[in-house]
């Protein structure tokens, strides 16, 4: 378990390394850095001078080392747009993604692994037909356009709910919280649906195809041949071996939540990190797209090895140190 | 002394409806089992042994149903219960083992939790006393230092431990029947005789009757104190193990029981039932044996022969009643 660990964390660290060098390669080489940041009037001397205190003429190896050590301290630099250290601006942001990643992940648990339970248990009912033809519409709608048929039907129709922003929010330090008031809940609402909704789908195809299996196989109906509860069979015995496959996908989709909110909070004018990015692809804003690479590589870097500690959890199969006696 | 029979099938009929007809899995079978008995029941793979045990617990898989007749539990049917009430003899009233003990056991739950739910579901126990009883159990069917095993998983045990672990499980609340589907099949020939004598040890000790499933008719001869033969969804001969291994009425139980090798033989060949038991979908009409019987006669393509009493035996052959009316019944 140990030495799983570490391996795994060495992993980790190389994974982190080659995307540091993407980020580094995309800082020196998409367009100059020193043009994005002095205006046309400025003498080639100064433009030298610049050079110089950025340390742009070290050697390669030596900038790449640099940008190493910065990283790890959350340190990449000063925004070209804003003129302000991108960790600053990113960890304004942050919080507004997470959030809506976080609700909208447990959106589709909470809502995926009961309709996939279901649908695998009652296969031919009319319910179970139901939620596979609304789980098809998930899957083949694209986020955006789900995005905007919710704001057309609660916000502009039925004016129920906002339709841009966060709403009012709460300064716990420096994370910003909309969990904590009205007008901020209410705003989480529509954007986490319309991010959620494909892993929704996702999860409950899955749930309901581990379940098939599940239920067929001889330990169940050994546990149904002893008389135990149905509930019992369906949600402990059954439901805790398709938790496997389940916990992969979504740690995945976890990570990808993160990653692709760029769409949903560019409909919902959502102020957090995919605003952010995006308005620096507009402008060219290597640091903020540097850090921003650097940044979801190591959330999906964390995220798979929280996904693979769970599986020691889950199946003690794989806890290889208590080996068959 | 006709008392009420512990279980007893009265022309079972199981169907399975499917796109081209239905099926009819098992076609009239009846039989009794008294308590504390153990009635082995053979034959080959697919003549309906294992549907027949499925049934009786009432653990068949759709499509498949009971199509007629009854199953009666000490005198009370129990084919027409409710889910919810068959659920409450499963486990508690009638035990049932698999073939394979290395699927049988849930890979994600320590054995102790499996015993000790099955427990709890059945008996008015508290958790402690449930947990004395699993110990209690494992050391009854073998398992060296049953406590700390308690918390093993599965995959920590052998082919063999695992099934006596199944046995512990299938009579940890105390049913008087357990319905025991090819307990041994799946397992090393060296460790089949120890569960075998396991089972009927534990269940003689219990006061348990058994409904033994096998195609081994060494197995049988051993253990069981009835026997039956099916064929074909019926029953093809049914009695006391030694008349029927010694004097087989039926020409297929003839054939079945030269197929046996034994040691003591003087044949150099074993002889062999010609052919190969109908698929479900062909059965012929009469006598489902007819095309592979060395006996056959003209009734035999006609009619269906039903059980008559032969001896302390009863088979169902037209041979067997023609012989049993000339000597006068």
């Amino acid at each position: 378990m140990l030495a799983f660990s570490i391996r795994r964390l060495l992993q980790a660290i190389l994974v982190m390394l080659v995307v540091a060098l993407i980020s580094f390669t995309l800082f020196r080489f998409v367009g100059d850095p020193v043009n994005q940041m002095v205006g046309v009037e400025t003498t080639p001397e100064q433009r030298e001078a610049l050079r110089e205190r950025l340390g742009l003429n070290d050697p390669i190896m030596t900038q790449f080392g640099r940008f190493i050590v910065k990283a790890a301290q959350f340190d990449f630099g000063t925004s070209y747009q804003f003129r302000q250290p991108v960790s600053d601006l990113i960890g304004k942001r942050l919080p507004a993604t997470l959030e809506l990643s976080l609700v909208s992940a447990i959106f589709a648990l909470l809502v995926g692994i009961p309709m996939g339970v279901y649908t695998g248990l009652h296969r031919d009912s009319v319910l179970s037909k139901l939620f596979l033809s609304i789980s098809l519409i998930g899957i083949s709608l694209p986020t955006f356009f789900i995005g905007i048929l919710l704001i057309f039907l609660f916000s502009v129709t039925l004016q129920w709910l906002p339709s841009f922003g966060r709403g009012d929010t709460v300064a716990i330090g420096w994370w910003t919280t909309g969990l904590l008031t009205v007008s901020g809940l209410k705003a989480l609402v529509l954007p986490s649906i319309t991010l959620g909704l494909f892993q929704m789908t996702l999860i409950m195809r899955l749930v309901r195809s581990e379940m098939l299996e599940v239920i067929r196989t001889d330990y169940i109906k050994f546990a149904r041949a002893r008389g135990l509860r149905q509930r019992s069979i369906n949600f402990r015995h059954a439901l805790k071996n398709t938790l496997v496959p389940v916990i992969t996908i979504t740690g995945l989709q976890v990570g990808s939540i993160i990653a692709f909110a760029i769409i949903t909070e560019t409909v919902f004018q959502w102020p957090g990190m995919g605003l952010l990015f995006l308005q620096s692809v507009q402008n060219v804003d290597i640091p903020i797209m540097a850090a921003y690479l650097m940044l979801i590589a190591f959330l999906f870097v964390v995220i798979n090895l929280i996904v693979d500690l769970l599986y020691f959890v889950v199946d003690p199969r794989l806890r290889a140190d208590r080996a068959a006696l | 002394m006709t008392q009420t029979p512990l279980l007893s099938v009265r022309d079972l009929r199981v169907e399975f409806p499917t796109r081209r007809g239905i099926l009819k899995a098992i076609d009239g079978i009846s039989f009794d089992l008294k308590e504390g008995e153990v009635l082995g029941v053979v034959g080959e793979s697919g003549a309906g042994k294992s549907i027949t045990g499925t049934a009786v617990i009432g653990l068949l898989e759709p499509p498949g149903r009971i199509a007629g007749g009854e199953v009666l539990l000490k005198g009370e049917r129990i084919d027409n219960l409710s889910q919810q009430a068959m659920r409450k003899i499963r486990g508690k009233r009638i035990g049932m083992i698999f073939q394979d003990p290395l699927t049988s056991l849930n890979p994600l739950f320590t054995i102790g939790e499996q015993i000790i739910e099955t427990i709890l579901t059945h008996l008015p126990v508290s958790e402690r006393e449930a947990r004395d009883r699993a110990v209690a159990l494992l050391e009854e069917v073998g398992i060296p230092a049953a406590a700390d095993r308690l918390n093993a998983y599965p995959h920590q045990f052998s082919g063999g431990m695992r099934q006596r672990v199944v046995i512990a499980l299938a009579l940890c609340a105390e049913p008087e029947l357990v319905i025991a589907d090819e307990p041994t099949t799946a397992l090393d020939v060296s460790v089949q005789a120890q569960i075998i004598r396991l089972l009927q040890r534990v269940c003689r000790d219990h006061g348990t009757a058994v409904m033994l499933i096998t195609h081994d008719m060494g197995v049988i001869a051993e253990t069981a104190d009835r026997v039956a033969v099916m064929y074909s969804g019926r029953i093809a001969e049914i009695g006391p193990v030694r008349n029927v291994i010694k004097a087989p009425r039926h020409p297929y139980t003839v054939g079945l029981m030269g197929a046996i090798p034994s040691l003591t033989g003087d044949h150099d060949r074993l002889t062999q039932i010609p052919g190969s038991m109908p698929r479900l979908d062909s059965i012929p009409a009469g006598c489902a044996f007819n095309p592979r019987c060395s006996l056959v006669m003209d009734k035999c393509y006609r009619d269906r022969p039903d059980l008559v009493q032969a001896g302390e035996s009863r088979a169902a052959c037209w041979k067997v009643s023609e012989t049993e009316e000339a000597a006068g019944r």
